[in-house]
């Protein structure tokens, strides 16, 4: 008689069901913004925010214009010092340190902060020494580096491929796509912890802004993103956590694909459907 | 009717596409509702017009059903809907298929209604027709909810169907025992066995309408939780 062989699947349901809004994982909190208050002259741009943005994750913040989601963004790397009017109260705690300590020195914080605007700005030089301008400003003029670290920011950018027969080009011949995602390797280039992208791809066609998108699934390997967009459905694809925004206040963060769905407030769901409130 | 959940997007264009979404799903129920009820009138009566037209009428559901489907499509397409508008679609696209599923019992219990009318058997349809009332009425129910875009009425609806079972029990042993006391009967009552096995599943189809709403109005997917768990669900206020 032959022997009936059971077959067992072995399928590890866990892994099948899991998913991407699951929020089994403990995520380590990298910033982390305490009561902050900014004002702008008498004018109140943000109230009393507090939240947490974990580790190699991104966040995205939405929000109507003028909703202080920018603001915000720039209160990472203390852009708005350079506003003259701006007063600014609470805290924001990069690894635990107030950033806004006395004793923080800027230059740093915005070495381990770097930050993308919306639109590219690359500077009037060879593709090679924009990436590597971060390097020689540090000092650093060791050849084999800057030409290690060009290539490897490059190729972090996606950019290597298109660009490394055409790195003494100057960068202001390169496309719009080909420019933000040179300033992304320029950031990337000094190996910041936090990458602030402010608008990054609101100025490009749909193909650079999907390479741009994939850019930042690739980056948060390594780097914890903050991403400002007005785009909502770029969010919901490259965001792991969402924060809504209206009129300075921070009105709702959760999982992306929660917050998506099913949100809790109103506010956001008026505004993520297309209502007006 | 309060249609505010519908309504109030900044693209007029979208409200009325939601709109006509369901409105064309209150259409497709209403058709399918008729559809039952005609069906046990000509099952009880043994009018073969009336089976007919429940037959004929399926091909209508069928149509409606391919064409809120594609609407649907539409929309997840072009508009990128999020929210309770992305939720609505998908609850639509399943509740459209139960209800769908629903004329086909309908239509099966014409079939039958067709077969044994002229069977020399008469069979005492009281019990078959109070089981029909109380899934007529499960119909009704779960897409009045849908049509008024609530929850409060979905425990008391889901809870029905405990009682449609028992009923379809009590009558399956009925059978069981008229096979047993006369083999010739077999053909027959199985007949008789597809048609309360049809209403039978219609109950199962408007408890499913049922917690597609759910889903619809809390965000919570409710199936397979139990009547205890879903009612705790539908009460909290959201």
């Amino acid at each position: 008689m032959a022997t009936q062989q059971v077959r067992t699947h072995a399928i590890d349901m866990s892994s099948v069901l899991r998913n991407k809004g699951d929020q089994g994982e403990i995520n380590e909190t990298c910033i982390k913004v305490e009561n902050l208050n900014l004002f702008y002259g008498q004018k109140q741009a943000l109230h009393n925010i507090n939240l947490e943005m974990p580790k190699k994750k991104v966040t995205a913040y939405i929000g109507p214009s003028g909703c202080g989601k920018s603001t915000l963004l720039r209160c990472i790397n203390r852009m708005n010092d350079l506003v003259d009017s701006a007063r600014i109260e609470g805290k924001i705690l990069l690894d635990g340190e107030n950033i806004y300590d006395k004793s923080v020195n800027v230059a740093a914080l915005r070495r381990r902060v770097g930050m993308v605007f919306q639109k590219p700005n690359p500077f009037p030089k060879s593709i090679f020494e924009n990436v590597a301008y971060g390097l020689r400003i540090q000092g650093i003029n060791d050849k084999r580096i800057l030409e290690e670290t060009v290539e490897n920011s490059l190729r972090g950018a996606a950019l290597w491929d298109e660009m490394k027969d055409r790195l003494n080009d100057n960068a202001l011949g390169m496309s719009g796509g080909q420019q933000q995602r040179l300033v992304i390797a320029r950031a990337i280039a000094i190996e910041p912890e936090v990458l602030l992208l402010d608008e990054p791809a609101s100025a490009l066609d749909p193909i650079s802004t999907l390479k741009i998108e994939e850019l930042i699934n690739e980056l948060k390997e390594k780097y914890t993103i903050v991403i400002v967009t007005h785009n909502m459905q770029q969010a919901a694809r490259v965001s792991d956590y969402t924060a809504f925004m209206y009129m300075g206040e921070l009105i709702e963060m959760g999982s992306t694909s929660e917050l998506f769905t099913n949100p809790v407030k109103k506010q956001t769901e008026d505004y993520i459907t297309g209502r007006y409130g | 009717m309060d249609n505010s959940k519908i309504g109030h997007h900044i693209s007029e264009q979208f409200n009325k596409e939601l709109e006509d979404i369901r409105n064309k799903v209150l259409v497709m129920g209403g058709l399918v509702e008729r559809q039952i009820e005609l069906a046990i009138e000509a099952y009880t009566t043994g009018n073969m017009e009336l089976a007919e037209q429940v037959i004929k009428q399926d091909n209508d559901v069928d149509l409606l059903e391919i064409a809120i489907d594609q609407e649907c499509t539409q929309i997840l397409a072009l508009r990128q809907p999020t929210a309770f508008d992305l939720r609505l679609l998908i609850a639509v696209i399943k509740i459209i298929h139960e209800i769908e599923r629903v004329g086909d019992k309908a239509e099966r219990i014409a079939e039958m209604a067709i077969q044994l009318a002229n069977s020399e058997i008469r069979i005492s349809h009281h019990e078959l027709e109070h089981m029909a009332q109380l899934v007529k009425g499960m119909m009704h129910d779960a897409l009045d909810s849908f049509a008024r875009m609530t929850v409060e009425d979905v425990p008391a609806i889901t809870a029905l169907d405990i009682n449609v079972d028992r009923e379809y029990d009590s009558i399956l042993r009925q059978l069981i025992t008229r096979m047993m006391e006369d083999p010739r009967n077999i053909t027959r009552t199985l007949d008789i066995l597809w048609t309360v096995r049809a209403l039978e599943r219609i109950g199962d189809h408007a408890c499913y309408i049922c917690e597609h709403l759910v889903y619809m109005i809390k965000g919570e997917d409710v199936r397979h939780l139990g009547q205890e768990e879903l009612e705790k669900i539908v009460k909290v206020s959201r």
